[in-house]
């Protein structure tokens, strides 16, 4: 063995060469416009920015909206109920597709057809599907059951659900294909061993096997929790933020904030705010999930 | 060498008579069918210069505006684009964005023909001109349904208090009472308008224009919001949209009025409505007779190919003209900007809008006052008020105040 290691910075050559265009790429337009927004949500900018500094005023008014409020508490209903249904939902379907049952390419393909459509094509599908003229309330009316009411797009306090259900019937195909990837990846004598030791399959499905999946359960993790942060064209089809404001995300607060109002500043001011609550989940959990790498095998 | 000079000049002639015939995109956000009748008007003056009107419509004011900003401040201009003159210009004005017509201005005389002149002072900042305003819109009038009325075996009302007492028999005789789009804007305008004509003059310039919290909060501004309530009351069961969808139910005689800037007039030509027969209009909704002048115009971005600047300033010179002003404001259903003009071919509803505008019954617009983020706040107050009927008169003002006191 020789006593002098190589370089790291000059291992892999090719290889760093050939990421230095993405490297340039990532730091000037998402780490430049980041820090450029951040500076700017400081001043009073409003069609156009301008370098005026006027403090924390801009997220003082931020916080004292009611609109940016019920963005932020729609977000957080329809996020969490997104992420564990759509989990559930989705590793649910995998599994039973994976009990080697017939037409399996045809049930997944049907099951994954949904992702393929646009989120506007899903919202206004689903604003028809919602609507009581014309929708699931007058076909189960048409069935005789004539006091039946689904309306929620037409009910403030639960319109938010309405477009839960469209995010879920779009979003469950794509984890379950990837969970069912997951399941592939199973080695076949791990399912004998634990029929061999007499385990029920539900609990080798929750102790032993989804254990195994962690891999799988991050990426899917990391896939549907950035759409949930940046949704928004599914609003704006589905409800465009009605009735009233009861629908309303933050992401939208910003578009309405620079293009509706000609006001960059309180625009920038909310997708910062938008940044540090992403910041606020993903580093610590980032930190414990690859810090300790270098620790394990 | 003779050739030389032959081709030459055929060159020079090509590029001159290429001066003469430019392709001017023109942007612009009117798209219902009374509107896209007057652009045609618009359109077909500025063809007949030799010129062509590109037409670039994009439906609805806010994308519209998302779009022609986006595209100036991105450095890829038009030649002309429509705004609602007043504040919404402002800062490109600032920014140098857009250019200074005052030549044009002076040498067609318009600020001795232009009237009421807040229209021209409006288009002007720091002395210099930058927009040609085309119309005058109001937006107080309230449009009734004679086939709903008749419908409902009940007299036409008169005035707002009378239009209010009708409302529970029409929704008896299956009408909706108030048709209203479901869009900020328009909640919004509907309650400018009754702001303007339910209180007097000084307290709707007290908030708008001095942006007085205390007056916003007091008792004038508390009968607004108790009228607004009403208006909540008969619009309740109102699920479409667009004003033109609104203006549509009453034109059929589904709903007994709709209020509506004098835009909505288009809209029953198109239908081949006659006021006073089939529809009446009232101005100030009948208790206080006045409008705001607030309008469209067109502002010309700042271009460097010549030939392009000698077509805007055509188009510019020409949508002042009295024959283009006759043929665009009596399709458009709004009024002209010069008081000079022969408007005997106007119905009904455009008389009552021109005696008024004679009389100096006018009030500035909400645009001329108030800035964009500003409006979209209250907007945003009032998509909550009239979606929501638990949300009492008292928090709605107390909300309206507050927006008020930060406006600028």
């Amino acid at each position: 063995m020789s006593s002098t290691r190589p370089n790291q910075l000059f291992r892999n050559k090719s290889a760093k060469i050939a990421a230095i265009p993405m490297i340039v790429t990532a730091l000037l337009v998402f780490v430049g416009g980041t820090i450029w927004t951040v500076v700017y949500s400081f001043t009073n900018s409003g069609l156009l920015p301008r370098l005026q500094w006027v403090g924390l005023d801009q997220y003082e008014r931020l916080w004292a909206t009611r609109k940016w409020l019920v963005s932020i508490e729609n977000l957080a209903i329809y996020g969490l109920c997104m992420l564990v249904l759509v989990f559930v939902i989705g590793f649910i379907l995998a599994a039973l597709i994976d009990q080697k049952i017939r037409f399996e390419d045809t049930i997944r393909t049907v099951i994954l057809y949904p992702y393929a459509l646009s989120f506007v094509v899903t919202g206004l599908v689903w604003q028809w599907m919602l609507n009581p003229e014309f929708g699931v309330q007058k076909v189960v009316r048409g069935w005789g059951w004539e006091s039946f009411t689904f309306d929620p797009l037409y009910s403030a306090d639960i319109a938010i659900y309405g477009v839960l259900i469209a995010g879920i019937w779009q979003g469950s195909g794509l984890v379950m294909v990837l969970m069912l990837a997951g399941l592939r990846g199973i080695d076949q004598d791990v399912w004998k061993a634990s029929r061999v030791d007499g385990i029920p399959t539900w609990k080798a499905y929750i102790f032993v096997i989804i254990p195994m999946m962690r891999p799988v359960f991050v990426t899917t993790l990391v896939i549907v929790v950035t759409g949930i942060v940046k949704i928004y064209d599914l609003i704006v089809a589905q409800t465009g933020g009605g009735p009233g404001i009861s629908t309303e995300v933050p992401a939208k607060y910003v578009y309405d904030m620079m293009f509706q109002a000609n006001n960059l500043g309180q625009g920038f001011a909310a997708s910062t705010m938008m940044l540090v609550t992403v910041a606020l989940i993903v580093i610590p959990w980032a930190i414990l999930e690859f810090g300790g790498s270098k620790h394990r095998d | 060498m003779k050739l030389t000079t032959k081709l030459l000049t055929a060159t020079a002639i090509v590029a001159a008579s290429g001066a003469f015939a430019e392709d001017l995109e023109v942007m612009h956000w009117w798209t219902s069918g009374g509107e896209a009748a007057a652009v045609g008007e618009l359109a077909k003056a500025f063809d007949a210069t030799g010129n062509k009107w590109v037409d670039a419509a994009i439906a609805g004011g806010d994308a519209a505006r998302a779009v022609m900003v986006s595209r100036l401040t991105g450095g890829d201009p038009m030649g002309a684009f429509q705004f609602n003159h007043g504040r919404q210009a402002e800062e490109l004005i600032e920014a140098g964005l857009l250019r200074d017509i005052t030549d044009i201005a002076e040498a067609e005389g318009w600020t001795d023909i232009i009237n009421p002149p807040s229209l021209l002072e409006s288009c002007t900042v720091d002395g210099r001109i930058y927009c040609a305003p085309v119309n005058i819109h109001s937006w107080q009038w309230l449009w009734l349904s004679h086939k709903a009325y008749d419908d409902a075996g009940l007299d036409v009302p008169t005035n707002w208090d009378e239009y209010v007492a009708s409302a529970s028999a029409l929704n008896d005789a299956g009408k909706l009472p108030l048709a209203m789009g479901q869009q900020g804007w328009q909640q919004r305008g509907l309650f400018n308008t009754l702001f303007a004509a339910l209180v007097p003059n000084e307290v709707f310039l007290a908030v708008y224009d001095d942006k007085d919290a205390d007056v916003a909060a007091g008792a004038d501004v508390a009968r607004v919001f108790a009228a607004a309530a009403d208006a909540r009351e008969m619009a309740s069961n109102s699920t479409v949209q667009n004003w033109n969808d609104a203006t549509n139910l009453v034109i059929t005689g589904q709903a007994g009025g709709q209020i509506m800037g004098d835009w909505a007039q288009g809209e029953f030509a198109v239908a081949e409505q006659v006021a006073g027969t089939d529809y009446s209009c009232l101005p100030g909704l009948g208790v206080t007779e006045l409008l705001s002048t607030g309008g469209d115009a067109f502002y010309f971005p700042v271009l460097t190919d010549e030939a392009q600047i000698a077509a805007q300033s055509e188009l510019a010179a020409l949508m002042l003209r009295p024959d283009t002003q006759v043929a665009f404001n009596l399709a458009k259903g709004s009024l002209p900007v010069r008081g000079d003009i022969d408007l005997s071919a106007a119905n009904d509803c455009m008389q009552k809008g021109l005696a008024l505008l004679a009389d100096g019954a006018i009030l500035p617009d909400t645009a001329q006052l108030i800035t964009p983020d500003t409006a979209d706040q209250i907007s945003t107050l009032f998509i909550e008020f009239f979606a929501d009927s638990s949300i009492t008169v008292e928090d709605a003002q107390v909300q309206f105040a507050s927006i008020i006191a930060t406006a600028r």
